[in-house]
C-alpha cells in the first residue's frame, strides 16, 4: 500500500491536469474534423505567457489570463490556417510546435535575459485550495483538497465538454461538422465558423494547461517544458476515440504511469530509464487498444 | 481518423521566395520589437554563412542537416511522416560509437580489424539498427493500424532514454566526468578533407545522388511518388501498401542512422549524451523536407538553405547578441506560410 501514498496521488492528480486539458482540446478539435497535433506547442506558449504575466504583475490570476490570451492568439494560426487558408493541419501543427519552441526560447533570452530555466521570486504561483470539510477525511482529503483551482476546473471542464458534445444542440451540430461537413453545411451550419471557434476554444483549454504546468507547482519556466505532454494528449485523444470522457480515462492511466516512474526513481533506478516509463505505457496502451479494435472489426 | 497529410505543398517557385520574404519581415519585426537592429542581424547571417571563408563551416553544418532532410523527405514523398528522427539519430550514433570500441575487445587477438573496416562496419550497423527501429513504427501501422505519425514520435523517447542510460552507466568513460563513451580508436575515425570537413560530406552527397536516382529513374521511386499522390490507386495498381511502408521507413531510418554515425565517427569521436539531438537537425530537416513537399532535389536545396541560415545564426549571436533561435522562428514562419499559401492558391 506504500505505493498509493496519499501525497503521491495528490501530485499525480496535479501532473495529470495539463495533459487532461490538452486532451480535451484535442478531442474537441477532432470532433470538428481538425486534426490538432499542436498541443505540445500550445502548452508551451501557455506556460510561457503564464510565467510572464505572473512575473510582471505578481498575480497568478493575471498569469492565467495571459496564458489564455496568448494561446488563443497562437491558435489563430491553426484555426484560420486549416480552414480559411485550407492548409494541411499536420504541416501547420508541426510548424506551430517549432514556432512555439523557438519563440519562447527567443523571448526568454530577450525579455528575461536567461536561457534554459527562468525562476524568480516575483512569479506568483497558483494557490493550493484547501477545502476544510474534505480535508479532514483521512486519505481522500489529501488527494481532493490541496489542488490548484485549475485542477478542479479541468475536471469540471471535462464534464462540461462531454455534456455540450452529447447533450446540447450545439454539440450535435459540432459533431456533425466533423462527421460530414457537407451534410452539416446543407443543414445551414456554418462549418468554417464552427471549426474556427472550436479550435480557438481548444486553444484556451491548452492555455489553462500551460498555466498549470508553469504555475501549478513552483513558478518556473524552462525551455521545452511541455516535454512531450502535448503528444501524450494526442495519444489520449486517439485512445479515447475522440470521446472526452474516455480521453480523460486515458490521461488517468498516464498519470499512474508517471507516478510509477517517480516511484521507481525513488527506488534508486536511474532517471534515464524511469523517464521513459510513461512513453512505454503509452505505446503499450496504443498496441492493446488498436489490436482490440482490429479484432472487433474482423469479427 | 487517419492523420495523413492529404496533399503536401509542392515546391512552386513564386510561393517559396514569398514565404521567405514574409518570414524575414516578421522575424525582423520581432528583432525590432525586442530592441535589436534587424538589418544588422540579417547582414551578420549573410556574411556568417556565405562569405567564402565561412563555407567550410556552413557545409559542415549542412552534412547532418541535409542528411536528416533526406531522411524526412523519403517517407514524405509517399505521403507518410516519420517524426522519430531524434530516436533514430540517437540509435545510429550510439551503435557507431560503441561498435568500434567493443568489437576489437570481443574478437580474438589474431583478428585485428583495420580501422577503415571498423568504421565501415560501424556505419552499416548503425544504419541497420536505426532502419529497423524506424520500421517498427511502420509495423505498428501495418499490423495494428496505429497511426505511424504518433508512434514514430513516441518511439523516440525510449530510444533516447535507453542510449542515455547506457552512456551514463554501463558504457560510461569513467576517466572523464561527463556522460560519454570511450573514444573511438583513431584508425576508425572518418578521414578529414580539410578543416572541419570529413568524408561524411561525400557520403551524404552519394546518398543524395542515390535518392535522386531512385526517385527519378526506378520503379520503386515511381511507386512511392504515386502513393504520395493517391495511395488507393497505387494499391489498386498492385503495390502492396504494407511492405512498401516498411521499406520506406527502413530507408528513412537507415539514413538517420548514417547521419548519427557520421557525426560520431567524423567529429565527436564518441557518443555524448544529448550531443546529437541538441542542434535540432531532425526538426530542421523535417521542415526543409516539408518545404519541398518531399521532392528530393527541392528538399536538399531547402536543407542547404536552412544550414546556411543556422550557420549565419551563430555569427549573428556572436556579433549582435540576438539569440540564434531566431533562425528557428524564421524556418517555422516560412513553413506555416507555405502551408497556407498553398491552400489559397488551390482555390484560385
Amino acid at each position: 500500500m506504500d505505493f498509493i501514498s496519499a501525497f503521491m496521488v495528490n501530485s499525480t492528480v496535479q501532473a495529470i491536469t495539463p495533459i487532461l486539458l490538452a486532451a480535451l482540446a484535442g478531442s474537441l478539435c477532432a470532433r470538428v474534423g481538425v486534426f490538432n497535433i499542436a498541443m505540445e506547442g500550445q502548452l508551451l506558449i501557455g506556460a510561457f505567457c503564464a510565467v510572464a504575466g505572473s512575473h510582471y504583475t505578481g498575480s497568478a490570476a493575471v498569469g492565467v489570463a495571459a496564458a489564455l490570451v496568448g494561446t488563443v492568439v497562437f491558435s489563430l494560426i491553426l484555426a484560420y490556417g486549416a480552414t480559411v487558408f485550407r492548409g494541411d493541419a499536420v504541416v501547420i501543427c508541426i510548424g506551430m510546435n517549432l514556432l512555439a519552441s523557438g519563440l519562447t526560447a527567443y523571448l526568454l533570452r530577450q525579455l528575461f535575459g536567461v536561457s534554459g530555466v527562468f525562476s524568480d521570486p516575483n512569479i506568483a504561483e497558483l494557490a493550493k485550495i484547501r477545502i476544510a470539510s474534505i480535508q479532514s477525511i483521512p486519505w481522500l482529503g489529501w488527494i481532493v483538497s490541496r489542488q490548484t483551482v485549475l485542477t478542479y476546473l479541468s475536471w469540471a471542464l471535462t464534464a462540461l465538454v462531454a455534456y455540450v458534445l452529447y447533450r446540447t444542440p450545439m454539440g450535435l451540430r459540432l459533431r456533425g461538422v466533423g462527421e460530414d461537413p457537407e451534410a452539416a453545411g446543407t443543414m445551414g451550419i456554418d462549418v468554417r465558423r464552427y471549426r474556427v471557434v472550436t479550435v480557438l476554444a481548444a486553444g484556451a483549454l491548452t492555455g489553462l494547461g500551460g498555466a498549470q504546468l508553469s504555475l501549478g507547482t513552483v513558478g518556473i519556466f524552462s525551455e521545452d517544458m511541455s516535454a512531450g505532454r502535448g503528444w501524450i494528449a494526442v495519444v489520449a485523444v486517439m485512445l479515447g476515440r475522440d470521446n472526452p470522457l474516455l480521453a480523460a480515462l486515458a490521461c488517468v492511466l498516464f498519470g499512474i504511469a508517471d507516478a510509477l516512474s517517480v516511484k521507481l526513481q525513488a527506488q534508486g533506478l536511474p532517471n534515464q530509464l524511469t523517464d521513459i516509463v510513461p512513453y512505454v505505457v503509452t505505446l503499450a496502451a496504443l498496441v492493446i487498444s488498436y489490436r482490440r479494435k482490429r479484432g472487433t472489426r474482423l469479427a | 481518423m487517419t492523420p495523413r497529410p492529404s496533399r503536401l505543398p509542392a515546391l512552386s517557385l513564386p510561393a517559396v521566395p514569398l514565404a521567405i520574404l514574409i518570414g524575414v519581415v516578421l522575424g525582423g519585426l520581432l528583432v525590432l520589437v525586442s530592441g535589436g537592429n534587424p538589418l544588422d542581424a540579417y547582414w551578420r547571417i549573410l556574411v556568417g554563412s556565405l562569405a567564402p571563408a565561412n563555407w567550410p563551416d556552413t557545409l559542415n553544418w549542412a552534412v547532418p542537416l541535409v542528411g536528416m532532410t533526406i531522411a524526412a523527405a523519403i517517407p514524405l514523398r509517399g505521403g507518410m511522416v516519420n517524426l522519430g528522427g531524434d530516436g533514430q539519430l540517437a540509435i545510429g550514433g550510439f551503435v557507431a560509437a560503441v561498435l568500434p570500441v567493443m568489437l576489437p575487445q570481443i574478437l580474438p587477438e589474431a583478428i585485428a580489424l583495420p580501422g577503415p573496416v571498423l568504421a565501415a562496419l560501424a556505419i552499416l550497423a548503425a544504419m541497420l539498427a536505426s532502419g529497423l527501429y524506424a520500421a517498427l513504427a511502420a509495423l505498428g501501422e501495418v499490423r495494428f493500424g496505429i497511426p505511424m505519425l504518433i508512434s514514430s514520435l513516441l518511439l523516440s523517447y525510449p530510444a533516447i532514454g535507453v542510449t542515455s542510460y547506457f552512456v551514463g552507466f554501463p558504457l560510461r568513460d569513467t576517466t572523464t566526468g561527463l556522460s560519454q563513451t570511450a573514444m573511438i580508436p583513431e584508425g576508425a575515425r572518418l578521414m578529414t578533407i580539410s578543416g572541419p570537413l570529413n568524408i561524411g560530406l561525400l557520403m551524404i552527397v552519394a546518398v543524395a545522388a542515390l535518392v535522386l536516382y531512385v526517385d527519378r529513374r526506378t520503379v520503386g521511386g515511381y511507386e512511392l511518388r504515386m502513393r504520395g499522390l493517391n495511395p488507393r490507386f497505387t494499391a489498386y495498381g498492385g503495390v502492396k501498401p504494407g511492405p512498401q511502408m516498411l521499406r520506406t521507413l527502413f530507408a528513412s531510418g537507415a539514413i538517420a542512422g548514417l547521419v548519427g554515425a557520421i557525426i560520431v565517427l567524423g567529429s565527436l569521436y564518441r557518443f555524448q549524451d544529448g550531443a546529437l539531438l541538441s542542434p535540432g537537425y531532425t526538426w530542421s530537416g523535417l521542415m526543409a523536407a516539408l518545404l519541398a513537399g518531399g521532392e528530393p532535389l527541392g528538399a536538399i536545396t531547402a536543407g542547404l538553405f536552412f544550414a546556411a541560415l543556422q550557420t549565419g545564426g551563430f555569427a549573428m549571436q556572436r556579433e549582435t547578441e540576438i539569440p540564434r533561435v531566431l533562425t528557428m522562428i524564421l524556418q517555422a514562419i516560412i513553413i506555416l506560410f507555405l502551408a497556407m499559401r498553398h491552400g489559397v492558391g488551390r482555390r484560385g
